[in-house]
């Protein structure tokens, strides 16, 4: 076997954090080799220096032989490596062929060569069963569709080494398995394939060679035959997982949110046409969907960030506030996807981040004027209580460092606490809590926690909406799962009714809007 | 080459950081006096003596630093909630024109004691920044009108209308032709804060208003609020805080200050309003607050800093024959300078 690339003592920093530490690796010809490790633990990382976007700090990269130059993404391309990043790199507005044509020919050349660019397309994508329409607007294809655009433009420009950030992030099982028989053909037609993945189903699918990365560092690098979803799981976290948080046969009690029919748009999101939902005491229901189907305005809505066009949302039996202020006011617990640009203020300190919902009420203001004392004592009290952990914390200086300096996790952590130290209303009728994405990006120790957090709520008789893409995580913690397609809820079970292949499917069925 | 976080900002650095803004300054600086023939050390320190360098020569700088305080302090206010008052100018020009047009209107008629009138004047000119910023303020909650571009251009309607008003309905008859104001009555005029010179009480209250921006940022939910807005306005949003809202009191409280900057020189130094009057201490506010890291007590060293930098330009000007642009030069070389240093204490730059 030859191998095509090979990497020696690789090592990047970013700051305090040791991102990659002398990281040696090689890949061979006809091999798919997988980078599993957990978020943060450097594949991505990794990658971006092989294909040019970092520098690093020490270590060299050799493609067929010849040394890479550092942070040359061209010379990448040059020598045969093709990336297929996490989130795609198309114009909307471009056709298929567009794309993929798109910054190969040279500029001063006043007519393309369409038609060969036609035809090599369509060679490439039949030998490899990609099959997309070369005239389609990009802006009209799937998900998926979109992926094979990204395979085919690398494919393109003559990638021998494909390397693929974390591509089913987006995609239906179904469209899962499609991808790993592409990857099949890939390494039985000579090429060679990376990818980076935290999930250990599909690593033991899809993989030849498995290399586990944890916290920078390279812990093995073993043959998929030669080894076991449960040692893998060791490698990656370095300890045994613990088990999930037991959680009681109930049935639900009183519906505390029901929407009934609710149509709403915002800007630059998918919208919500006509969804139907309720949530009871007691339960957690989970969301599923493919990305884009109107998940984002769904939180943004019952966030208080955009209001209902029409419908009927109702919040114990009255109607919805309208506003953030207002549903905070309304004892709703807000968790958004998006941590860093909505769930927090980067530049103010972990205490102000841990009052500010609810910083006009009176127990943090009177008369205008902060109580500052009331304020800072309940940060530390909530860092305590829901483990928040980062430098000088949690009695040192720590609280007065800027939000932004928390890990994601923490930072969940912290917002998290926030929404769930908001009183329940009046007379114990139950809170709603609504998570979006609750654990997108974190250490499996952060999932395990929040995961507990909101367990704990609805065994305590709150009411539970989690939106999420992670299935897994659907399966762990939802009592009821409802599929949202094209901006509906288009069927609602209990958990134990589903198979992974049932809403697999009823995420990805389209239907005329 | 790359900028890197830093991961820890030791305090020698974080010292040493302004001063070596100031050494690059200088540096910078002394190839331009070399240039203008002067030699270098007897410049600065002509420059430094003239600015700092006897009893005139400070009372000298406080003064020319009192307006620019207000506007300083404006201009820090607004930017903290990243509402980008670039109007200052403006905004002085039509306090000073309520100042006096309620000052030397109001005791003549009414006959109300000399104490109320103050107060009216010095409340009539914060309203004239307040009101004045306000349009912009709404224009951009209600319609999304960049505030820069509004607050920049409206400052030329206001000096137009302000050259209006002072060769028409407020000018003075007893000025022999020239454009400018009817005077306030002496009994409105402040007292002076140290005899024979021009130091006046405006002085103090500029001090007085420093320490309440800092409060108001500090110790009070919208000053909390308004931090959070201009840290971030969605997550702001998200949290339940009035954003449109909070730039709407920002915006007032910006304007008025700017108004006041216009009271406090007409009651302070000249008595009426001039179409000259202000020699761009709404852009020089800008200036200020930036040197100041928008920190509203940094405002005040900061505004001393660049009113001893021009009344010493003037007087090395005299001395050495250096013109007195040098000064120009010296204040934006020293921003950015200060701009650079303090990116250079958080990065860190690698050569690869």
């Amino acid at each position: 076997m030859e191998a095509v690339l090979r990497l020696t003592g690789v090592t990047k920093r970013f700051g305090a954090l040791l991102a990659n530490d002398a990281i040696s690796l090689s890949l061979q010809r006809g091999e798919v080799l997988a980078l599993l490790g957990e978020n943060g633990a450097g594949k991505s990382t990794l990658v971006s220096i092989i294909f040019g976007h970092y520098v690093a700090d020490a270590g060299s990269v050799d493609v067929f032989g010849a040394t890479l130059p550092a942070g040359d993404p061209a010379a990448a391309l040059a020598a045969g490596v093709g990336m297929v990043h996490q989130h795609f790199t198309l114009a909307d507005n471009l056709t298929v062929l567009e794309n993929v044509t798109l910054g190969t020919e040279p500029l001063w050349r006043m007519r393309s060569q369409i038609a060969a660019a036609r035809a090599r397309l369509t060679e490439i994508s039949s030998r490899f069963g990609l099959a997309v329409h070369p005239d389609a607007p990009v802006g009209t294809l799937s998900v998926g569709e979109r992926q094979r655009v990204e395979i085919l433009k690398a494919l393109y420009r003559g990638a021998r080494i494909l390397m693929l950030d974390e591509p089913t992030a987006v995609l239906t099982p179904q469209e899962s398995e499609r991808l790993f028989a592409t990857l099949q053909q890939f390494v039985a037609s000579g090429l060679a394939v990376i990818f980076i993945s935290h999930k250990l189903d599909e690593v033991m699918a899809v993989a030849d060679r498995i290399a586990v990365l944890r916290a920078g560092r390279l812990v093995a690098d073993v043959a998929r035959a030669s080894t076991s979803k449960a040692e893998l799981a060791i490698h990656m976290v370095g300890r045994e997982i613990a088990p999930a948080p037991v959680r009681s046969q109930r049935p639900p009690g009183a519906v505390v949110l029901q929407l009934e029919d609710v149509h709403a748009a915002e800007a630059g999101q998918p919208p919500l046409r006509g969804a139907s939902l309720s949530v009871a005491r007691g339960e957690i229901v989970a969301i599923a969907g493919v990305a884009g189907n109107g998940q984002a305005t769904l939180a943004d809505l019952l966030f208080g960030l955009v209001h209902a066009s029409s419908g009927s949302l109702r919040l114990h039996g009255v109607a919805y506030s309208e506003s953030p202020r207002a549903v905070i006011v309304a004892g709703v617990a807000r968790v958004p996807a998006d941590r860093r640009g909505l769930g927090s203020i980067g530049e103010l300190s972990l205490w102000e981040n841990a009052a500010v919902e609810r910083v006009r009420t009176r127990q943090f203001a009177r008369a205008g004027v902060l109580r500052r004392a009331q304020m800072r004592a309940f940060g530390r009290d909530l860092v305590r209580r829901f483990d928040v952990r980062g430098p000088g914390l949690p009695d040192g200086s720590g609280l007065d460092a800027p939000a932004a300096q928390l890990s994601g996790g923490n930072l969940q952590k912290l917002i998290l606490g926030r929404a769930l130290s908001i009183e329940r209303g009046a007379a114990d009728a139950g809170r709603l809590i609504v998570a979006d994405q609750p654990t997108w990006g974190l250490d499996v120790g952060a999932v395990a926690a929040i995961h507990a957090r909101l367990i704990a709520a609805r065994e305590a008789g709150d009411a539970v909406l989690v939106i999420s893409e992670d299935l897994d995580e659907i399966f762990a913690l939802a009592d009821r799962i409802a599929v949202m397609n094209q901006g509906r809820i288009i069927e609602t079970r209990a958990a134990s009714q589903w198979t992974l292949a049932e809403l697999g499917l009823a995420m990805a069925e389209r239907r005329a809007a | 080459m790359r900028l890197e976080a830093r991961d820890t900002v030791s305090r020698a650095a974080a010292i040493g950081a302004p001063l070596g803004a100031v050494a690059v300054t200088l540096a910078i600086c002394a190839v331009l006096v070399r240039w203008a023939g002067a030699p270098v050390f007897a410049s600065f320190g002509a420059l430094l003596d003239g600015g700092f360098g006897s009893r005139f020569a400070v009372t000298e700088t406080l003064t020319r630093a009192t307006p620019l305080i207000f506007t300083g302090l404006a201009a820090a206010v607004a930017f903290r909630a990243r509402f980008f008052n670039i109007g200052a100018e403006g905004q002085l020009y039509l306090g000073a024109l309520a100042a006096v047009a309620v000052g030397a209107e109001l005791g003549a008629v009414t006959g109300l004691p000399p104490v109320v009138s103050f107060i009216a004047m010095i409340v009539a000119a914060a309203l004239a920044g307040s009101l004045w910023l306000a349009i912009a303020a709404l224009l951009r909650t209600r319609l999304a009108v960049d505030e820069v571009v509004t607050t920049l251009l409206t400052n030329f309607v206001v000096l137009l209308f302000v050259s209006w008003m002072l060769d028409g309905p407020m000018k003075d008859p007893a000025a022999m032709g020239w454009p400018q104001s009817v005077s306030l009555p002496p009994e409105l005029e402040l007292t002076k804060l140290i005899e024979r010179t021009r130091l006046h009480t405006g002085f103090a209250v500029a001090l007085g208003c420093a320490v309440a921006m800092w409060a108001i940022s500090k110790f009070t939910t919208f000053g909390f609020e308004a931090r959070a807005v201009g840290a971030n306005a969605q997550a702001a949003r998200f949290a339940g805080i009035h954003v449109d809202a909070t730039v709407i009191k920002t915006a007032l409280l910006s304007g008025a200050l700017a108004g006041l900057a216009g009271a406090v020189e007409v009651a302070g130094r000249t008595s009426y309003v001039t179409l000259d009057m202000s020699p761009g201490y709404g852009y020089a506010g800008i200036v200020v607050a930036m040197l100041a890291a928008l920190h509203p007590l940094a405002v005040v060293p900061a505004a001393i800093f660049i009113a001893g930098m021009f009344v010493g330009a003037d007087s090395m000007s005299r001395a050495v024959g250096v013109p007195t642009y040098i000064a120009d030069v010296i204040v934006a070389v020293s921003l950015l300078a200060v701009l650079v240093a303090t990116q250079l204490l958080r990065y860190r730059i690698r050569w690869r």
